[in-house]
């Protein structure tokens, strides 16, 4: 019990060099199923223990806490945590087929050990109470995922690898600069620590210009890594030409902790949300606005409905720094909400675009013709998670909006909540583009027939389907967590 | 004295560095950056930290040229110049640059004694060490036991590498080995070397490659007491491989290590250090808490890192000749 919070991130760690030896796509397969279920029920075992009984931390080598390194758990770290395990408990499964259609047989065993190390990094960057270990996890995190995203089919995917590992690079080395600014002035490493030396040094009210430097890199080396507008030229590329398994898998979870990253920096090292809202928290404020609006337009233009939801994205991760930058418990409720929301619509909304992919080979909006006919759960499917993407009540979608606007209203801000109506508005319209294309138009008059996708796409699809709708009814779970990690936020460490 | 050789260091670097920047061709800027490296390498010894030199030098100026070269293989010898002038990226990098210089204003000046990182965590690592961990090398002691988690996400990270770098070249790096084989069967030959003619190359190979081996044991084992460890001894012991298929051709470097037995240890070496974890959470540790691995905990300790470090070099070594196979093998497919 007490080794618990290692487990997470040792087995998909172990498992990653297992499927190498073993060199057979079923076998590491099954390996990579094991280790990412193993993971996601001990990280439900921690979350439960952590709402429970308080936060817990573990030290690797048994060395305390400023001179070894910690693993820290509390509230928000349960919440990603569960995110980042339940999305590749849910993807695992489905990438059997979508894998073997998308990746010569030979390479696949290094594609399973490749998503393993990244499953691994994410996991270990959320579990880790100390600054370097965090970038170590990074490192393996994004390493993995431009070899992922390089290993897609169309020769175009190495570019857009490319593009992302130079982009990914830069953001990485910021946030190691940050890192290493708030070394020097702290002499530790540990997260909670750095917090009180920052104060027992009286470095935080002085204005200390390595202080804001350090903020200054770790805030823009973050936004690189989470796609912030006008930062994220290199999603759209890497979404849509990476495998489909690799999109779903980062889509949902990769953004989604480089936003816990932001978190833990801003509102745990500096402290309460006051500072916080004074200096950063305006900063942030007009991109992710910028994100929403823009994004969204952009993403009614697009053909490749891939690169439209990865714009959609774009247009997402802005609500989230939206409702982080109002630093108020509600708005970073709505925030943190949305990273577990977002995280179940785009990963069903990407799996259906696998799906598409897997039977008609391409997710062209001609392609989408008649297929609502020819592939009805699939469509189905896309449908709820298109409602639960503009925000439509019963589904989890509306829960994370609805705060969000609560949030605004709370600070009197009617500009910005008109802004977030306006962008739901926007979701409507390029989601019908597709849903009209399914249903309305009739299908390609000498095209032979496509049959409804195999089950075992079909059956961790609507999987998610079932959470959209769940998590839009009864909201207990996510909510209760998402505003305990709030509060705890705003009370700082 | 020293601050006269740091002005030079830092002068060179800097003119390195514009040259790298400025030069089309790439063969150059490549041999550049191996200078660029050794420069930083003896920056680094000038501040005492002899370790990261040591790193610095065999990965930077030794492998990663040679890695380079052999990137440079699959392309051309040429920079094409750019359609525009990158200016925005100018601007980028000067404020960037100079947003740098505005935050070490507050920082507390080079070596001052009572700067807070030599305050507050650094005195036990320095006094304590000794004696909770055991190695005379302090660096080791932080490396492999206080920050060991790091050291093993560090060795994942080189594994990743290697197996990103063979699933993403890997399609013409199967055709080749099939070949191999072919011509293995029909002829069983030595391959003509491509440096086959130069005789006081090979001579000298031929005695440096032992040494090169032997010393590379050397910096693995003796980690503990002076600067080494295992990713200086993986480095150096692949690149003493690496010298050796230059000169003898690459079907003689892989009938000695094949792609297999690299494959296979390279993850062995991650397992290893997994492994030496979870045995000290058998033994009723934390994970990777050596002090279980003995009945004295000094002892366990010494264990534990001779292990880990074990497996760090082995990855290292598997994972970097991987890496040039993978690279030589496309360069010959597609020429």
């Amino acid at each position: 019990m007490i080794h618990l919070p290692i487990v997470p991130v040792i087995i998909p760690l172990l498992a990653a060099p297992l499927c190498i030896i073993f060199r057979s796509k079923q076998l590491a397969w099954s390996i990579a199923l094991a280790a990412t279920w193993t993971s996601f029920c001990v990280s439900i075992l921690l979350a439960i223990h952590v709402v429970a009984v308080g936060p817990l931390s573990y030290n690797i080598g048994g060395w305390p806490a400023p001179w070894g390194i910690t693993y820290y758990i509390d509230t928000l770290n349960a919440f990603v945590l569960l995110i980042v395990s339940g999305m590749s408990a849910v993807v695992l499964p489905y990438a059997r087929k979508s894998v073997e259609m998308e990746i010569d047989s030979s390479t696949q065993p290094y594609f399973y050990s490749l998503l393993l190390i990244c499953i691994t990094g994410l996991l270990g960057i959320t579990v880790t109470g100390d600054a370097f270990n965090m970038y170590v996890f990074l490192e393996l995190s994004s390493l993995s995922s431009y070899a992922l995203i390089g290993m897609g089919p169309r020769r175009r995917a190495l570019t857009a690898a490319y593009q992302y590992l130079i982009m990914g690079t830069i953001g990485a080395t910021f946030i190691l600069i940050g890192i290493g600014l708030l070394y020097s002035l702290t002499g530790t490493l540990n997260i909670q620590d750095m917090a009180v030396q920052l104060r027992a040094n009286d470095i935080l009210g002085s204005g200390n210009r390595t202080l804001i430097t350090a903020f200054a890199f770790l805030t823009v080396g973050l936004s690189l890594k989470l796609a912030l507008f006008p930062l994220h030229l290199w999603l759209p590329n890497a979404y849509s030409y990476a495998p489909s398994v690799v999109t779903i898998f980062l889509a949902a979870t990769a953004t989604k902790v480089a936003i816990y990253m932001l978190l833990r920096f801003c509102f745990g090292v500096i402290g309460n949300g006051t500072i916080f809202q004074m200096t950063l928290g305006k900063i942030i404020l007009i991109p992710a606005l910028a994100a929403i609006l823009v994004a969204s337009i952009v993403a009614i233009f697009q053909y490749d409905i891939k690169r439209m939801l990865a714009y959609s994205s774009v247009a997402q991760i802005g609500y989230m720094i939206l409702g982080i930058s109002f630093a108020t418990t509600t708005g970073l409720t709505a925030g943190i909400l949305h990273m577990f929301n977002h995280a179940l619509m785009k990963g069903l909304l990407f799996m259906v675009m696998g799906a598409v992919s897997y039977r008609v080979g391409s997710v062209y909006i001609n392609d989408f013709r008649g297929l609502g006919r020819k592939m009805p759960w699939t469509m189905a499917a896309f449908v709820i998670g298109g409602l639960s993407l503009m925000g439509v009540p019963m589904t989890a979608g509306f829960i994370s909006k609805w705060y969000l606007i609560k949030a605004a209203l709370e600070n009197g801000w009617w500009d910005v909540t008109i802004l977030i109506l306006l962008g739901s508005l926007l979701a409507v319209v390029y989601i019908w583009r597709v849903v009209e294309t399914a249903y309305f138009n009739p299908s390609h008059e000498n095209e032979e027939d496509i049959g409804e996708a195999p089950l075992s796409l079909l059956i961790p699809m609507w999987t998610l389907v079932i959470a959209n709708i769940y998590f839009g009814i009864d909201t207990s779970i996510p909510l209760n967590l998402a505003q305990q990690a709030a509060t705890l936020l705003m009370e700082g460490i | 004295m020293e601050t006269t050789i740091d002005i030079v260091l830092l002068t060179f670097l800097c003119i390195t560095a514009m040259a790298i920047i400025h030069i089309r061709k790439l063969f150059c800027a490549i041999m550049l950056l191996g200078i660029f490296s050794l420069l930083s390498a003896c920056l680094f010894v000038t501040m005492d930290a002899v370790d990261v030199a040591f790193t610095e030098a065999a990965v930077g100026t030794g492998i990663s040229t040679i890695l380079l070269l052999g990137a440079m293989g699959q392309t051309n010898a040429h920079e094409k110049r750019p359609p525009y002038q990158p200016i925005l990226a100018l601007l980028v990098v000067l404020v960037t640059g100079s947003i740098l210089i505005y935050g070490t204003m507050d920082l507390p000046a080079f070596g001052t004694p009572d700067a807070a990182i030599h305050l507050h965590v650094a005195p036990r690592y320095i006094q304590q060490s000794p004696i909770e961990v055991g190695p005379p090398n302090m660096v080791t002691s932080v490396l492999a036991s206080y920050r060991g988690y790091d050291t093993l996400g560090e060795t994942a990270v080189i594994f990743t590498a290697g197996i990103a770098l063979v699933a993403l070249l890997s399609a013409p790096y199967k055709k080749n080995e099939l070949a191999v084989k072919n011509e293995q069967g029909s002829l069983s030959t030595i391959q003509p070397a491509t440096l086959h003619d130069h005789l006081i190359l090979r001579i000298i190979g031929k005695m440096f490659i032992p040494f090169i081996l032997l010393f590379a044991l050397y910096v693995q084992f003796h980690g503990d007491y002076g600067p080494g460890g295992g990713f200086q001894a993986g480095v150096i012991f692949a690149s003493g491989i690496i010298l050796y298929s230059l000169i003898f051709g690459l079907d003689t470097a892989m009938r000695v290590i094949s792609p297999t037995a690299l494959r296979l240890l390279g993850a062995a070496g991650l397992i290893l250090y997994i492994g030496v974890g979870i045995l000290c959470i058998l033994n009723g540790g934390n994970f990777l808490d050596y002090n279980t691995l003995a009945s004295r905990p000094v002892d366990g300790q010494h264990l534990g890192i001779f292990l880990i470090e074990l497996g760090v070099g082995t990855t290292v070594f598997a994972i970097m000749v991987t890496m040039f196979y993978a690279f030589s093998f496309r360069g010959r497919h597609s020429t």
